[in-house]
């Protein structure tokens, strides 16, 4: 198997991730994790984000952007993982992990669907904060 | 005939349900059910110019005509990541 993508509910395992994707054949491997930010609003601190996602179709999104990517680079093996429900700060709410035979060409795929995943993908977050209210992201706002 | 739209985030919230089966007329497209489900729930109106479409799990334009038994989520504003 050369292609791991999932959508999850619970904690991203990235060692899980690298073990995945690592092959004799590779000279690279490049990894992203995505994670919940730290903020502040006045007294209020940000504890958490709240994903959900149109599973059904963001797990086609994302098997049609890997695709995309193997038409453009030599990927060897590669994962895409996204977790939904709570992620606390510090956590990991996604993970994209790729191994081709030279390191540029692992670099460039891993931010290509990273911001591809950000893009499209049928996926969102709502903002937990410590009193008690909650703002779903838009991120054109 | 029987269109099954499915909402998320912000505009699930705000209508208090995850899918709506909803009866419309033959050979509306996908913005004027959007229209219609915002006639029954006001508090939508405010996120249709923002939204997306897709049927039956593709993004289509909002000109797109519906079948009966056809799957439509109206999508906001995607923040995954």
């Amino acid at each position: 198997m050369t292609q791991w993508i999932e959508i999850l509910d619970q904690r991203l395992d990235a060692s899980a991730a690298i073990a995945f994707v690592s092959a004799p054949e590779a000279g690279g491997i490049a990894v992203f994790l995505g994670t919940t930010r730290a903020e502040k609003n006045g007294a209020s601190d940000l504890l958490a984000l709240d994903y959900e996602a149109y599973q059904e179709m963001a797990l086609k999104q994302l098997i049609e952007l890997a695709q995309q990517a193997r038409q453009k680079w030599p990927i060897l093996k590669l994962t895409i993982l996204h977790r939904i429900g709570r992620v606390n700060v510090g956590e990991p709410s996604v993970i994209i992990a790729v191994s081709t035979p030279h390191r540029a060409e692992s670099f460039e795929a891993c931010r290509w669907l990273i911001d591809g995943l950000k893009q499209q993908a049928t996926i969102w977050k709502k903002e937990i904060w410590s009193d008690g209210t909650g703002r779903w992201v838009d991120p054109h706002a | 005939m029987t269109v099954n739209v499915k909402l998320f985030a912000a505009l699930r919230d705000v209508v208090g349900q995850a899918a709506l089966s909803l009866d419309v007329a033959e050979g509306r497209a996908a913005a004027q059910i959007a229209e219609q489900i915002a006639e029954k729930y006001p508090q939508v109106e405010k996120y249709l110019k923002r939204i997306a479409y897709a049927v039956n799990q593709e993004y289509v334009p909002g000109t797109t005509v519906l079948k009966d038994g056809d799957e439509l989520a109206l999508i906001p504003p995607v923040s995954g990541g």
